[in-house]
Formats: structure tokens, C-alpha cells, sequence
């Protein structure tokens, strides 16, 4: 069923120019912030994109936003080619898809009401011209988004709300166009660990009552385990490792993904598990090492680690890593 | 509600402020050295009886202020007094009656001169305080949006050279420019004037206006468009203009809707600020167009030892700054609605 996959990325890579390596050289260096992503995304999922901070994951949602432009490859939103879309597209395309970002005291204009900040984007597609009938859509995305009754924050300052009625009001904003695919870049990293299991929920449920699709982007692999319905692990700009949430998170095949669970706390005091602790630091993404680009820091590295740089190797019919030691 | 109270507080802290200044003024030009009578009386034919008139005259000859411990090193106080026959006591019932007094020097009513001397300053710093504030913030929005281009470091340099320069020195070289290019050089209209007509007055003094105007600009320019610019940047970092770029607002409605609302705050601040060192540069180049305002009484007063003048015009700018500064205060209040709930 080709009509199920709502957004299809095709190669994507993202290189930012990075200066050149000395004043006299004329190489342009470049950081692969996103080298090479492939990945499928169907009506209604939710897939859970997770790395350590500098891996690339929030570039690839910035360029899926198409708030940065794709240095090569391709997107397909609902079968059709964004990635060089004309501003006209662009703005239409936006209302589609959504984006909420990590941090919800940065990510409201602090001179808005809350009903300023949720009505705008009505405003802005021409959407609804008649005031009753924005009110109405403004309330109807609040109450979605889990802030009851409307009514009570419609004019309030976000300075007055705490931050995961924040974070709500942030949703609440991208709902109200209703959007087809909302793109969440850690939108719990910085609340409360109370409150993150709310917003989870929250996210959870949307999918259910709207079928919205979401990408759900996030360092910790503790909070996916909740409502992902597919993960994939990213190290350096792509995806070593994909799969249902059960398979990733029971058996990882691939050494990075191992050694990310292995660190996760579980909550049983008797439990003694072998934790993999990576050695060294993220390589530069810059200079990127040759071969395999986890080798330096892999506990499992072999010699051939060095020189073959291995793709996605098929496990099941869903689940995918990319290590050679893998290799039949 | 809040409001209100916010309000309240901030009336109340000018007030209480206009009074400390009140009292500042009038000890700070009696604690310089210098004696007003000697300076009024250059005249060494002058005999000492005659100063001694001048002195009863002007209440000089009270003593400043009635027995103050802390104050005997000053040489200020006088333990024997009637507290009701000291220059201070006789300072704050003048000044409860709004009098001012009478100036040293020119014999007329302090608060005449001022009136008059306060419209010229009004009418040449007013004119160029807005016209800079408009070229300024304007130049540090386009570079700020041009940001890291030619364009923003050209008007990154050219800013900076124009803030940095000296007010004198560049009212200087304008005036010699002006005096070749046929541009009136000093003063505020051209001696006999008065008797023509109204539309010709005003577009003569519009003519003088055009040299100091122009300094001005160019000097407070430069400040307004620096601070703009990095404040803008600063806020165009922000992840709600992130947020409204990915709502599909287009770039200028971003600017206009979201970011120079939150960009002006640092200049609400620097323009009430400024206000108050207005005046400062304003004695600068009124003294170099020899405009007949504020900053030129000042110059004037302090050589005369004018002490009157001086308070006068100490007061003024004091109760202005002060003002300015809850202006700015209000105005924040109205901007930024976090200020409220402090």
C-alpha cells in the first residue's frame, strides 16, 4: 500500500560548510550533520528517532521542516517531492506538518496571549476569517492539548503558566492547523520527569483520536518505550539501527544501540547488569573516521571495522542494523 | 489591578527621588569653591560696601544651613541661627512656592530662562533625538536582517566610527563644512528676523537647526543602530521565531509580528537613558552652534558661579531624566508583560 507511507526521506543528507582547513587551503570542510538517512513513515505511526546530542537528529528535523534546505537526497511527503518545493508549497505544506521544539520557555513569543500565539497560524494560512469560528478551533486545539478549561488561559501570558502547561500551549499551537505529521524535537528533555510521562500521554493519545503520524525525537531511550510504535537509533549523522520498539529495545543487534540500553536504570536493585560504557568522545563530524563510522569507540570493533564502512543489514522483515559483524 | 499598582510604585519612587535631588542640588554648588559675589564683582574698583549689598541682596549673607554636626567641616553650618533664616530653609519655601529664584547674573526670574532657554533645547535635541531613534533603529533592523553580509558590516563599522566620534570635534568640522556650503553657522535665527514674516521665521530657524541637527544624528545614530541590531539578533535567535517560521509566517511578518516588539525593550531603556545625557551633549553642541538652550545656560552659569541658574537648570534635568525614566517604566509595563508580575 503506497498511499499508507505519508513521508518517505531518500538519501538525505544535510552538510554544513564549516570553513576551509587553513587560511591558505582552498578544501572546503564541511560538518555531515545528516549523511545519508533513509527512512519510512506511515499514516498514523509514531517512530522514535534516538542519539546523543550532536548526532544529527535535530538537523534531519529542521530539514524535514524544510527549515533547512537538504544538501542532497530527497523527501516525499505524501507521495510527492518537497524537498525543492517553491515558497507557495512551502507555506502550504506547513500546514501539514508541525513541529514542536525542545524547550517550552523559548518557544513562545513572551508579548503574546496565549490565544494570540494559538490563533496565529489560523491567521497566517487564512484559515477561518470569522472571529467565533477561530475562537472555537483556538479552544477545541487548548482542550485537545490537555489544558482545561480553555477559557482560563485564552488571556494569559506564558510567563504565567508553568513549564508543561507551556509545553502544552506549544502543541496546542501546532494542532490547531491540524497537521498530518507533527515532528516533536525533544519536547520532554526539559520538563519535569512528573509532567514527561503527561506530555507522552498527550502525544499518545493524539495519535489515537487524530491519527496524526509523529516523529518523536529524543536522547533518552527510556521515554520511547512508552507510545513508540518503531524506533531508530542514530550515531553520526544515520541510522545504525531500526525496528520495532520490542525488537530494538530486546535485542539490539547493533553495539551502539547495546551499549545506550545497557545505561538505562532499571528500576530493581537485585537486577546486576553488564553496562557498556563507550570510551572516548563522539568523533569529530568534521573528520569523519573512515570505515565504520562507530569503530573508534566500538567494544566489538574487528579490523575490517577500519576499512568497510557497512550499510543496513536485514535482520527481520522490519528490523535493520548497520554492523559487520551481522554480516551472514 | 496590578497595573494600577505598578503605577503607584513607580509615581512614588520619582517623587521621592525629585526630592533627593532637590536636596543634593542646592548643597553640591554651595560645597564648590568660589564665591558668587567676587564673581558677579570682577571689578576690583568695586568697593566693599557695594558687595556687601549684593551679598543682603541675594541672601548671601545668611548662613546656608542652621547647626549640622557632620557639616562643620564644610564650613556650612551656623549653630546660632534661626533654622528659618538659612539660605536652605529659604531654598525649599521658594521652591514649595515655585520660585526659583533670580539669577546672579542677569538679574531676570530663573524660572523666565528657563522656560525660555527649555522650549530651544526642546525644539533642537527633540528633533534630533527622534530622527536618530527613526535612522538608527531602521538601519539596525535592514542590518541586523542583512546580518553577516557587506551590507551589516559596513553599517556595523560606520556605527561604531559615528558613535565613537567626539561631539565637539564633529560639530567643529560640520561647521566649517556648513560655513563654506552657506549653511548658518550659530545661533537660533538671524539677528533681526523677528520682524518678518511668520513663514520665513520658521523656515529660518529650521535653516540654523540644520548643523546642530545634524551632529547630533550622527552621533546618537550610531548607538540606537548598534544596540538595534544586536537586539534583534538576539531575538531572531530565539526558538519561537523558529516556531513562527515553521507556522509559515513569511519573513517580514515574522519581523514585524514577533521580533522588533521584543527588540525595542533594550531601546525603550537606552532612550530614557539617553535622555538624561542629552542634555550633557547638549551643552557640547550648543556651545559649538552657540544655540541659545539649556546646555549653553549651564556653561554660562558655572562660570558666572550663577547658583541659582545652575539649580534651575540641575532641577530641570533631573525632574526630566526622572521623568523619562517612568515613561520608559510605563512603557514596559506595556511592551513586556512579564514586568508586571514582578
Amino acid at each position: 500500500m503506497p498511499n499508507d507511507i505519508i513521508l518517505e526521506i531518500r538519501s538525505l543528507k544535510k552538510y554544513f560548510a564549516a570553513g576551509s582547513r587553513g587560511w591558505f587551503s582552498r578544501r572546503e570542510r564541511f560538518v555531515h550533520a545528516v549523511d545519508g538517512v533513509d527512512l519510512q513513515l506511515r499514516r498514523g505511526e509514531v517512530i522514535a528517532l534516538v542519539g546523543e546530542s550532536g548526532c544529527g537528529k535535530s538537523t534531519l528535523a529542521l530539514t524535514l521542516m524544510l527549515l533547512e534546505e537538504a544538501s542532497e537526497g530527497s523527501i516525499l511527503f505524501e507521495g510527492k517531492d518537497i524537498t525543492r518545493a517553491s515558497p507557495q508549497e512551502r507555506k502550504a505544506l506547513r500546514q501539514r506538518i508541525q513541529m514542536v521544539f525542545q524547550d517550552p520557555y523559548e518557544s513562545l513569543n513572551p508579548t503574546q496571549t496565549i490565544e494570540e500565539i494559538v490563533s496565529e497560524p489560523l491567521a497566517v494560512h487564512g484559515l477561518t476569517p470569522n472571529a467565533n469560528e477561530r475562537r472555537e478551533r483556538v479552544i477545541r486545539a487548548l482542550e485537545d492539548a490537555g489544558l482545561k478549561p480553555a477559557a482560563d488561559y485564552l488571556y494569559r501570558y506564558p510567563h504565567q503558566l508553568s513549564g508543561g502547561q507551556r509545553q502544552r500551549v506549544v502543541i496546542a499551537g501546532a494542532l490547531v492547523l491540524e497537521p498530518h505529521l507533527l515532528i516533536a524535537d525533544e519536547p520532554v528533555s526539559m520538563l519535569d520527569v512528573s509532567i514527561r510521562a503527561e506530555i507522552i500521554n498527550l502525544l499518545a493519545d493524539l495519535r489515537q483520536t487524530r491519527g496524526i503520524s509523529v516523529i518523536f525525537i529524543t536522547h533518552d531511550l527510556g521515554t520511547v518505550g512508552y507510545f513508540a510504535d518503531r524506533v531508530a537509533v542514530m550515531y553520526l549523522g544515520r541510522i545504525v539501527e531500526i525496528g520495532t520498539m520490542r525488537e530494538v529495545l530486546q535485542d539490539p543487534k547493533h553495539p551502539y544501540t547495546q551499549a545506550l540500553l545497557s545505561v538505562i536504570p532499571v528500576p530493581n536493585p537485585r537486577l546486576r547488569r553488564k553496562r557498556i560504557i563507550l570510551q572516548g568522545e563522539t568523533p569529530n563530524p568534521i573528520d569523519l573516521p573512515g570505515g565504520c563510522r562507530f569503530h573508534p569507540r566500538c567494544p566489538l570493533a574487528i579490523e575490517a571495522c577500519k576499512h568497510t564502512d557497512p550499510s543496513l543489514i536485514k535482520i527481520s522483515s522490519s528490523h535493520q542494523a548497520a554492523c559487520l559483524l551481522l554480516q551472514p | 489591578m496590578n497595573r494600577y499598582r505598578y503605577l503607584l510604585k513607580k509615581t512614588g519612587w520619582a517623587l521621592l527621588t525629585i526630592l533627593f535631588v532637590l536636596v543634593l542640588n542646592f548643597f553640591l554648588f554651595r560645597i564648590l569653591p568660589g564665591d558668587p559675589a567676587r564673581a558677579l564683582t570682577r571689578d576690583p574698583r568695586m568697593k566693599a560696601e557695594a558687595r556687601e549689598i549684593l551679598r543682603v541682596r541675594f541672601g548671601l549673607d545668611k548662613p546656608v544651613i542652621n547647626c549640622f554636626e557632620t557639616l562643620t567641616p564644610l564650613k556650612l553650618g551656623d549653630c546660632r541661627v534661626n533654622p528659618f533664616e538659612t539660605q536652605f530653609f529659604i531654598y525649599i519655601k521658594n521652591l514649595l512656592q515655585g520660585e526659583l529664584g533670580i539669577s546672579y547674573k542677569t538679574n531676570r526670574p530663573v524660572a523666565d530662562i528657563l522656560a525660555e532657554r527649555l522650549w530651544n533645547t526642546v525644539l533642537l535635541i527633540g528633533a534630533g533625538q527622534i530622527l536618530s531613534i527613526v535612522v538608527g533603529v531602521a538601519f539596525g533592523v535592514f542590518a541586523a536582517w542583512k546580518a553577516r553580509t557587506a551590507i551589516d558590516y559596513g553599517a556595523l563599522i560606520t556605527g561604531l566610527v559615528a558613535w565613537s566620534l567626539p561631539t565637539f570635534w564633529l560639530g567643529i568640522i560640520l561647521l566649517f563644512w556648513g560655513s563654506t556650503h552657506g549653511f548658518p553657522i550659530g545661533g537660533k535665527a538671524t539677528p533681526g528676523s523677528s520682524t518678518y514674516p511668520l513663514l520665513y521665521q520658521i523656515g529660518d530657524v529650521a535653516n540654523h537647526m540644520i548643523l546642530p541637527t545634524l551632529t547630533y544624528i550622527i552621533v546618537y545614530m550610531g548607538e540606537y543602530m548598534l544596540v538595534m541590531r544586536s537586539s534583534l539578533l538576539d531575538v531572531l535567535a530565539e526558538d519561537y521565531i523558529l516556531t513562527a517560521k515553521a507556522k509559515g509566517l513569511s519573513a517580514f511578518q515574522i519581523l514585524k509580528d514577533h521580533a522588533i516588539k521584543n527588540a525595542m525593550l533594550p531601546i525603550v531603556t537606552l532612550i530614557a537613558i539617553n535622555l538624561g545625557f542629552t542634555v550633557a551633549g547638549a551643552v557640547q553642541i550648543e556651545a559649538v552652534f552657540s544655540w541659545p538652550g539649556l546646555g549653553g545656560a549651564i556653561f554660562e552659569a558655572v562660570e558666572s558661579r550663577d547658583y541659582p541658574l545652575l539649580q534651575g537648570t540641575f532641577l530641570l534635568i533631573a525632574v526630566s531624566v526622572i521623568l523619562a525614566n517612568l515613561i520608559a517604566d510605563l512603557t514596559y509595563s506595556y511592551l513586556d508583560p512579564r514586568v508586571q508580575t514582578e
